[in-house]
């Protein structure tokens, strides 16, 4: 066991763990966080995708000893149920999920792509969802919910961040 | 919301215990309200009222007035759910938001099998459609009674019933407590369609605000009090012996709480998540097996299939072979391929005081139960299946063999509950596979243009494997005292297993269709959505449009020359129109294809036209636009309907374009997304539309397996025209298109 301190949606947490264990089990099982899935171990899927330093990762082949003081941004920081962020909500508003399994991954791979690109073409967005899997082909409406989220974001004053 | 009221008689109601007991029949001969009667058989209660037809084992009320509604049925991801609540409040006239809805558990809901065949909103639907009206209908007459005005002149709001005087009385008031313990007569008038507010509308699905956010969404989530995890090592392959094995080394490792070994079943239970994978992986290092040359391999699929043994038993028999005219036909192939689900299966069980308790996101908790309980030696009473959501199933996958080691480790772990999560190359090599299928055909053309005779035979094994019984779940068959599978059974026709479909949906005056039954497969298959619809689809409307090109015909009007259901061939034309198909002029590489389906031949319709461009020199296939036209009968949810119909037409395109399992003598190879790739972002349509009839008053029809076959057959047929030349044998994959010739 040793012990890490990471900076998870914001806040720091000191977790104890086996230093080779994968990010993915701490945020699950240390810190509870179900957002980022367990898909394939394999950093195959994306199902497990969370954002290191603002950049997408998968965070099942990233051993927790190596995130250090870099930022890790799930799901969970973009917004609740309740109080859904710009993607989620636009995830909701085109009913963007089946099963679902795979949604929270996506939103947050496509975030990354937001927060760097705020206006993506169609193409762009088709090609940096790329790594991320969906079984139940749910892809057409993720595309557009990006879409839109992209879109949503551009008639803000600021634009770009959520 | 607000409903009229039917004219009841007075009806005397006996308080008995908690629970209201009618003294005598209920209802004169009502005139059916419109929609969705789906009375299954004469005489018969609708849906599953026929199985179950308490009306309080359906929906509930406290006398806090709050609605609990319960399904035997469960949500795969399909969107079940919201549709049951719009079901459930449209008939009662309550507020979705306000109506509680309790899905597949053993100690608590309707048994109604598998949710499964795109049945549930046939069988759950319509019954509680059907339970919810009487309920609104015997509370309207307790209303009026109470009032003492006739129950026309009463008001409905959200569960509500207002006097014209303005005195109120909620369902909970009327009730206080007791509930409906009375028999469904499926009798009651249900409501108009044209007065619907919530079903046949637009509702949000209400499970998607928590998959967005990180909310517990999923088995996968559930962290019980005191919770351990737990990993099993699978043997190398399903004929593999345990040679040796060295426990010890493995159970010193850190967190390791025990190393189970029974027969040739290993696992690990650990503290933490990360300590069990590692000491799985240990104790995979620590064991020896011999493996036998034990497998067929894939080098050659269909001279495989067509080389195992095979039971041909007719399905139709009708008028005379051997017409005059030109005489063409084909082979069709589809090879092993898989569910796949995202996230592999998981489940967690304890045992306390004897009792199991069992999460799981099996498709039939009551099954499951019944095999769990052989598995173990215990009474059925002893075990309780409850369903929680897992990732998307499309079958039969491996939910119900991670319940069976959760189970068996709760044994050997008692009082702590147990959490399994398969690995992603467990789920590969070992969920049950969609099984590969071989079809010929030969069919006649007069010379008439129109088809003379038709011969048609489809050779598969079982597609139905589900427990049932505990020599159906995987870790049975590796115990020291192992449960052997039972044979493999066909599913008979109508509806058919791996001959679902075989039988053409066209008018065919003379025409035999033989299911070719293979008691054994080299592999265990059971389950995929759509079951052999899939292939015979994919075959006979490739066929189809081969016809039509020796016809010199366009294939649409080819297909319309054959069909005489309206309603099939209303979606035919629709998607005809949609497309574009009678100005279409294709583009270089370009190609453009149709297919038309009535899911296992009654129940929902779908049309599928598209347009693909194939590069030759790479092999890649692109989608470049699809387009859709479904009847499913009455709708509920026009969203939940095109996200499933899309769903299935990319599930389908991914299937048709790359997937094949692939295995040598000893080993199953396929076992990650690098060897068994699916389709991704770059590979969907350019565009998707799906266009839908609403059919009011008819039954509903069901909507998750309907789009897969015509799907898969008219990627095909686009493909060989943007190609020049017709590929027979599934996938249609970058490789076999570069042979291609």
């Amino acid at each position: 066991m040793s012990s890490f301190d990471l900076q998870v949606n914001g806040r720091r947490h000191r977790v104890e763990t086996d230093a080779d264990t994968p990010l993915l089990y701490v945020l699950r099982n240390e810190l509870q966080l179900n957002g980022a899935k367990f898909g394939c171990g394999l950093g195959q899927c994306g199902a497990c995708t969370v954002m290191l330093d603002g950049a997408p990762v998968m965070s099942c082949i990233v051993p927790v000893s190596v995130v250090g003081a870099r930022p890790v941004r799930t799901v969970e920081a973009l917004g609740t149920a309740d109080r859904p962020g710009v993607l989620q909500q636009a995830f909701i508003d085109e009913q963007a999920a089946q099963c679902g399994y795979c949604i929270a991954g996506m939103i947050v791979r496509a975030q990354a792509l937001l927060d760097r690109h705020p206006a993506p073409t169609d193409e762009q967005i088709r090609s940096h969802m790329m790594p991320n899997l969906c079984r139940c082909g749910t892809h057409m409406r993720i595309l557009r919910a990006v879409r839109r989220a992209a879109d949503a974001l551009a008639k803000r004053p600021q634009g770009g961040r959520t | 919301m607000n409903a009229p009221l039917p004219n009841g008689r007075r009806r005397r109601l006996l308080l008995a215990g908690g629970s209201l007991t009618l003294a005598f029949a209920m209802h004169p001969a009502w005139p059916q309200g419109a929609g969705g009667t789906g009375k299954g058989k004469e005489g018969g209660l609708p849906g599953s009222l026929e199985k179950e037809p308490w009306l309080d084992a359906w929906i509930r009320i406290g006398a806090d007035n709050a609605v609990t509604v319960f399904t035997g049925k469960a949500e795969l991801g399909q969107g079940i759910k919201t549709a049951l609540l719009q079901v459930a409040a449209e008939e009662l006239q309550v507020h979705p938001g306000r109506i509680r809805l309790v899905t597949a558990d053993t100690a608590r809901t309707p048994n109604e099998g598998y949710t499964a065949g795109s049945h549930s909103m046939q069988d759950s639907g319509t019954a509680l459609r059907h339970a919810a009206a009487q309920v609104r209908f015997i509370l309207a007459g307790m209303a009026a009674a109470r009032f003492g005005v006739a129950d026309t002149a009463l008001v409905l709001r959200d569960g509500v019933f207002a006097a014209p005087d303005g005195r109120r009385a909620s369902y909970g008031e009327l009730l206080a407590g007791r509930q409906l313990h009375l028999r469904a007569d499926g009798k009651a008038p249900l409501r108009a369609r044209a007065a619907h507010t919530v079903s046949g509308k637009p509702l949000h699905r209400v499970d998607i605000p928590a998959k967005v956010s990180g909310g517990s969404a999923y088995v996968q989530d559930l962290r019980l009090p005191g919770m351990v995890h737990a990993r099993v090592v699978r043997p190398p392959s399903q004929a593999a012996q345990l040679a040796a094995v060295d426990t010890a080394s493995v159970a010193r490792l850190p967190g390791v709480l025990k190393v189970v070994r029974d027969g040739r079943y290993l696992a690990v239970i650990a503290d933490g998540e990360y300590r069990a994978v590692k000491a799985a992986m240990a104790l995979a290092n620590a064991a020896r097996w011999t493996v036998p040359a034990a497998l067929p391999g894939t080098r050659d699929v269909p001279a495989e299939v067509r080389a195992r043994p095979a039971e041909a038993m007719p399905i139709l028999e009708r008028g005379v072979l051997r017409q005059d005219g030109r005489s063409v036909g084909a082979t069709y192939t589809r090879p092993w391929q898989l569910h796949a689900s995202i996230g592999p299966s998981c489940a967690l069980a304890q045992l306390v005081d004897g009792q199991y308790t069992v999460w799981t996101h099996s498709q039939g908790v009551y099954p499951l139960r019944a095999a769990l309980a052989e598995l173990l030696g215990v009474d059925k009473e002893r075990i309780r299946c409850i369903h929680v959501e897992g990732s998307g199933c499309y079958g039969h996958n491996a939910a119900d063999d991670v319940a069976a080691d959760a189970a068996l480790l709760a044994r050997s772990y008692p009082g702590r509950p147990v959490r399994v999560q398969w690995m992603r190359e467990e789920e590969h090599a070992w969920e049950p596979l969609g099984p590969a299928m071989l079809v010929d055909v030969r069919a006649t053309l007069g010379s008439d243009g129109r088809i003379a005779d038709w011969e048609y035979a489809v050779t598969s094994p079982s597609h139905n494997n589900r427990p049932g019984k505990a020599g159906n779940l995987l870790a049975a068959t590796h115990l020291a005292q192992p449960f052997t599978p039972p044979p493999g059974k066909p599913i008979p026709q109508p509806e058919g297993g791996g001959d679902r479909n075989a039988i053409p949906y066209y008018a065919l005056p003379n025409a035999r269709v033989v299911h070719r039954f293979q008691q054994d497969a080299p592999l265990r298959t059971s389950a995929l959505r759509s079951l052999g619809a899939y292939c015979n689809v994919f075959a006979i409307e490739s066929f189809m449009d081969e016809l039509a090109l020796a016809a010199h015909a366009d294939p649409v009007a080819f297909r319309l020359r054959h069909l005489d259901d309206p309603r099939a061939v209303a979606v035919v034309k629709l998607a005809a129109d949609k497309f574009g198909w009678n100005a279409y002029r294709a583009g270089a590489r370009r190609g453009r294809g149709f297919a038309f389906a009535r899911y296992k031949n009654l129940a929902a319709y779908c049309a599928v036209a598209l347009e693909v461009e194939v590069a030759r020199e790479t092999g890649f296939v692109r989608i470049l636009r699809a387009v859709a036209a479904v009847d499913c009968g009455e709708i509920v949810n026009p969203d939940g309907v095109r996200n499933q119909i899309e769903g299935g037409i990319i599930q389908s395109a991914s299937w048709t374009l790359l997937e094949q399992v692939r295995f040598d003598e000893r080993h199953v190879q396929t076992v990650d997304w690098a060897s068994y790739p699916i389709l991704r972002f770059n590979q969907v349509p350019g565009r998707l539309e799906v266009h839908l009839i609403d059919r009011p008053g008819e039954p509903y029809l069901g909507t998750g397996e309907a789009s897969q076959g015509p799907a898969a057959a008219a990627l095909a047929n686009a493909v060989a025209q943007a190609a020049g030349v017709r590929v027979r044998d599934l996938p249609l994959d970058r490789a076999r298109m570069r042979a291609a010739k």
